[in-house]
């Protein structure tokens, strides 16, 4: 829409005047820079999707000495694709209440003197490199956390996660999931602290007149507001926990298994940390095994991500 | 219950917005606060049950004694004067992804409070009876309470609030989001609720405040820049026929200035 063509423009005016052409070639190239802008991310997506598919199909049937001693390609990808979600999983299950209650007390409880410091600091978590978290679980969390695995593997062995001898040095899943669980926070926390902060005041008022406390008044106003929002913001959490790979592949010390075990030498290995560990010493075969596990990960975040907006979509329909 | 106001100023932070308001409002009577725009009026209803202290930094100055007992004690909790002043706002805000039944009980819930079936729908229905809304919504409480028109989500505000049988009722310009006969309908319900609560009432709406009230007070800026002030406080007849104050009369026959 440009100004120069309203045909109710003041006639006074020329429209071809060096005023209104100049808005209208503005308007032309922001629109043509917006379209390829937009165009080029769909080019981009298909583009790696096309390069997995040739790249990716083969491997699902080469000889069988490529997969990693598994066999097949069903025996390599099922245990990998259980670790990637399972690790994503727990590393949500760490996250979520931390990032929900940081949110909450930078949006809700903390005076704005110390939610503005603590929320930059909250931010400024996503922008250390995943590299130096995997440095960090692999030797600094781990060694660290060594007594808590020895004390969830004596104490909960009830529980088939802690079942089983523990890890002498810490390289676990268990030690992998906390530090996967850092890496998601900020993302998670940001998100909500936006959805929470944009409750209506009118919402917060009508709790606190009934004489709600503060805790109820985020029940009945800011959790109904805010839900959606959240389930976004978990759903970019597991997406970013399940394509992570320097966190596990740095600290876990991996086998292909499925096991819920997660405290002990031998750990389940995701997807990407099999990628990054295992694509330098490649074969051919072995290289499109390998993008062949990556086709099934890209497959199964774009499910996971369809499903989140479906579910983000019904909580909006209500 | 009767309150007692005495030399209150409210502030939000250096800023004084109302200064020196006194007053004493009768219990069981209709009490409406007029006054242009930015004079205060609604800030002082507000303090009667301390929800200005959602906004950081807002505190007041004086007494404020609801029943003989100073709301602003120092072992008085805010919630505990909440749960006994209810409150009405000026756009109707029932909780939007609760049904009619649920946001008549909101208030009764809280504090982990459980109540029983059967003594929840007494409840539920006392009160939507008490609004004047039950013959239009009993037979879809269960329905989502924001598929409701205007008046009626008002109504069911005025519910939810009296639901939690509280003594004093504050409503905030409650019929300004509204048309003439849902507000008739409320301003019948404001009549019908005072034989049981005491009523506090901000309007822009003179005629509204010679309809229901009892008792009005007259707010006023002294200047622009300058924190309100109350002018005149008295029944409602004498402020609409014969007023004390010059100002009151130029603001009522629509001369202010």
């Amino acid at each position: 829409m440009t100004v120069a063509a309203d045909p109710g423009a003041d006639p006074g005016v020329d429209p071809k005047s060096e005023l209104s052409g100049r808005g209208s070639v503005g308007d032309v190239v922001f629109r043509g820079l917006a379209v390829t802008a937009a165009s080029l991310i769909l080019v981009a997506l298909a583009a790696v999707f096309i390069f997995l598919g040739i790249e990716g199909i083969p491997g699902f049937n080469v000889d069988e000495q490529h997969y990693a001693g598994q066999g097949s390609f069903m025996g390599l990808v099922v245990p990998l694709l259980f670790a990637t979600m399972y690790a994503a999983v727990l590393a949500l299950i760490i996250a979520v209440p931390f990032s929900v209650a940081i949110a909450l007390f930078i949006s809700h409880y903390a005076p704005r003197r110390i939610a503005v410091p603590v929320a930059y600091v909250i931010d400024l978590l996503a922008a250390v490199p995943s590299v130096v978290f995997g440095l960090w679980g692999a030797v600094a969390l781990g060694p660290y956390l060594v007594p808590a695995h020895a004390w969830l593997a004596k104490n909960l062995a009830w529980l088939p996660f802690f079942d089983g001898q523990p890890s002498g040095n810490g390289r676990t899943l268990f030690t992998a999931s906390i530090v996967l669980a850092v890496m998601i926070l900020p993302i998670i926390t940001s998100i909500c602290r936006e959805v929470f902060a944009q409750t209506p005041r009118l919402h917060e008022e009508a709790a606190l007149a009934l004489g709600a406390t503060r805790w109820e008044m985020i029940r009945y106003a800011v959790f109904p507001y805010a839900r959606s929002g959240m389930v976004s913001a978990v759903m970019l959490g597991l997406g970013r926990a399940l394509g992570e790979t320097m966190a596990i592949a740095m600290i876990a010390s991996p086998k292909v298994l499925i096991s819920l075990f997660i405290v002990g030498t031998n750990n389940p290995q995701t997807i990407a940390a099999h990628i990054a560990q295992g694509y330098k010493e490649s074969t051919p075969d072995r290289l499109s095994v390998l993008i062949a596990t990556g086709l099934v990960l890209f497959a199964f975040t774009f499910l996971v991500n369809a499903l989140a907006r479906w579910i983000v979509a019904r909580g909006r329909a209500k | 219950m009767s309150i007692q106001v005495k030399d209150a100023s409210i502030f939000y932070g250096d800023f004084k917005a109302v200064e020196d308001v006194s007053m004493s409002i009768k219990p069981k009577s209709v009490t409406a606060f007029i006054g242009p725009s930015g004079c205060g009026k609604s800030t002082f209803l507000r303090t009667l049950n301390r929800m200005h202290e959602v906004i950081p930094g807002a505190y007041v100055e004086g007494k404020i004694q609801i029943a003989g007992q100073d709301i602003y004690g120092p072992n008085v909790d805010p919630v505990a004067v909440r749960r006994k002043v209810g409150m009405v706002f000026q756009r109707p805000n029932p909780f939007p992804t609760m049904s009619i039944y649920d946001n008549v009980l909101a208030g009764n819930k809280l504090n982990s409070k459980r109540i029983k079936k059967p003594e929840a729908d007494a409840i539920v229905e006392k009160a939507l009876r008490g609004a004047n809304l039950w013959n239009e919504v009993k037979d879809r409480l269960g329905k989502p309470g924001m598929g409701l028109s205007g008046g009626q989500q008002q109504r069911l505000c005025i519910a939810r609030a009296i639901a939690v049988q509280p003594e004093v009722l504050l409503m905030d310009e409650p019929c300004s989001a509204l048309d003439p006969i849902s507000t008739a309908a409320i301003e019948d319900l404001i009549h019908e609720l005072k034989s049981d609560y005491t009523i506090v009432i901000v309007t822009h709406n003179m005629q509204q405040a010679a309809r229901v009230s009892d008792d009005t007070g007259f707010f006023n800026l002294k200047a622009a820049g300058q924190p309100g002030h109350l002018v005149e406080f008295n029944p409602t007849k004498q402020m609409f026929t014969n007023p004390d104050n010059p100002d009151t009369e130029a603001y009522i026959s629509g001369r202010f200035g």
